[in-house]
């Protein structure tokens, strides 16, 4: 394979937005290349890729890089054709995805991290938002599906599947460091069958950190939102994201 | 082929602006039903039930909202004056700086305008790192989309408007046409262009309507500040 067609991933193994990517890609059958970065200590290619935000996900493609996860899942669902399709043919049903996919990571990903990083009276307000965005997710699956089961596999995982598998995979991890369940299937039963489903799948299962893994990135979050001042925390911190950068996958 | 095509906008709302420009720029028929976002009403409470909010473009009676995801449908739709480029990598870059206007461009500039004191001086510091980035990225260019306007010249372009407003009301230059030459002139080659100059809402209205939100903030704010941490 020509030099020029290697696909490189810059990431970061706690990082859901990378986590989609690396979906995405094994989805399509597209080999590539892992950079592990460290956050702490940002790497000059990686400020390179992406002088904007100097973030992870960074997709290099062509000696391109492309920068943003949503970007590069549609970037990735445009140039290779041939594996299964990232988003429906059809223009409305494509629309509906995009609508979707921008409430999970607009309405829902946002507030979920605002329960990691709150505590008290401010997190119990965000529970109650979350809780609030998940029935309309919930109301807005019946007319997604259409009342059909849907049904995933390895093969047929869009955009909109990936993006709330990025953020309720872990659900399980979140649930024990938050002491909240969102994922209730009484609450949300087409939401909680959804979750499950995707969380089999095979390709899904394979890039998913172990469960102590996942408890400690959401301890960690927390952590840093609630006592980034406390006398030590910072050389602490430095060492606590070294040893999560570096204790590397699984 | 009957094709209806209506969209929901308020008089002001920038956000619906993008998708009168990109009708027009199509020449799409469509019909414009003007909504008192004060008193909305049950069509548009129907039509968009999770974020209660304009623009919704509705095409044969299905409704599509939030503003991006109805610019991407439209040029999906009706592939004449393509608003995207063909090539992928262009797309992305183009969904790049769509993303980085409305995320981090929009915000500043919002939170420069609407605040005071100290997180006012922030936001303007903010607002000039994002705009050095959207001025490096002009170079060569007439347009972000090239020679003619494109998906990112249209999420930006409230922009060509909306930012004189503030600065007339606020008293501060927050796009300096010495610090961003680029971005002055696309700023006034996007607002003469026949299409957008033709739909601006009149100026006189805007000033008063956003004074109005400044002088409701700057209450809330002193109001609560016995209370601020």
């Amino acid at each position: 394979m020509a030099e020029e067609n290697k696909v490189k991933l810059h990431g970061m193994w706690a990082s859901p937005y990378v986590k989609r990517v690396e979906i995405a890609l094994k989805i399509k059958g597209i080999p590539y290349e892992f950079v592990e970065e460290d956050l702490v200590n940002k790497s000059q290619l990686l400020l390179q890729y992406n002088p904007v935000h100097k973030k992870v996900p960074v997709l290099i493609h062509n000696g391109k890089s492309i920068c943003e996860s949503l970007v590069i899942l549609e970037y990735i669902d445009e140039t290779w054709k041939n594996g299964p399709p990232l988003l429906p043919q059809d223009p409305y049903k494509r629309a509906k995805v995009r609508f979707w996919t921008s409430f999970v990571e607009k309405e829902l990903l946002e507030n979920v991290l605002l329960v990691v990083r709150s505590e008290g009276e401010a997190q119990e307000k965000a529970i109650k938002v979350v809780f609030e965005k998940l029935k309309l997710l919930e109301e807005g699956l019946k007319d997604l599906f259409q009342g059909e089961t849907h049904h995933i596999d390895g093969e047929n995982m869009g955009i909109l599947d990936i993006v709330l598998c990025s953020l309720f995979g872990a659900h399980k991890a979140q649930e024990e460091v938050l002491g909240v369940k969102f994922i209730d299937p009484e609450k949300f039963p087409l939401l909680s069958s959804w979750v499950t489903a995707f969380t089999e799948v095979a390709v899904v299962k394979a890039l998913q950190p172990p469960h102590e893994k996942l408890v400690m990135v959401y301890q960690f979050l927390r952590q840093k939102a609630l006592r980034p001042s406390a006398a030590g925390v910072e050389v602490k911190e430095g060492v606590y994201v070294t040893s999560l950068s570096r204790s590397s996958p699984f | 082929m009957g094709e209806e095509v209506k969209l929901f906008r308020s008089w002001s709302s920038p956000f619906a602006l993008r998708i009168v420009w990109a009708l027009e720029i199509k020449g799409i028929e469509y019909e414009a039903v003007f909504e008192d976002l004060s008193n909305k009403s049950p069509l548009l409470l129907q039509y968009n039930p999770v974020h209660k909010k304009v623009p919704i473009l509705v095409h044969n009676g299905r409704p599509i909202a939030e503003s991006f995801v109805i610019l991407e449908y439209i040029d999906e739709t009706w592939k004449q004056v393509p608003l995207l480029p063909k090539d992928p990598y262009e797309r992305a870059m183009a969904r790049f700086w769509a993303k980085f206007c409305e995320d981090k461009v929009l915000t500043s500039i919002w939170s420069a305008f609407i605040k005071q004191g100290k997180e006012q001086e922030e936001a303007l510091v903010a607002a000039a790192e994002n705009l050095k980035f959207l001025e490096k990225e002009m170079k060569g260019k007439k347009f972000f989309g090239g020679e003619r306007i494109g998906y990112v010249d249209l999420v930006l372009g409230w922009l060509a408007n909306l930012v004189s407003i503030f600065e007339e009301i606020i008293g501060l230059k927050i796009v300096d046409e010495e610090k961003f030459p680029l971005l002055y002139s696309w700023m006034q080659d996007f607002a003469e262009a026949p299409i957008i100059r033709d739909n601006w809402p009149p100026r006189d209205k805007m000033i008063v309507k956003f004074q109005a939100l400044l002088d409701a903030a700057i209450a809330s704010s002193s109001s609560s500040s016995s209370s601020s941490k």
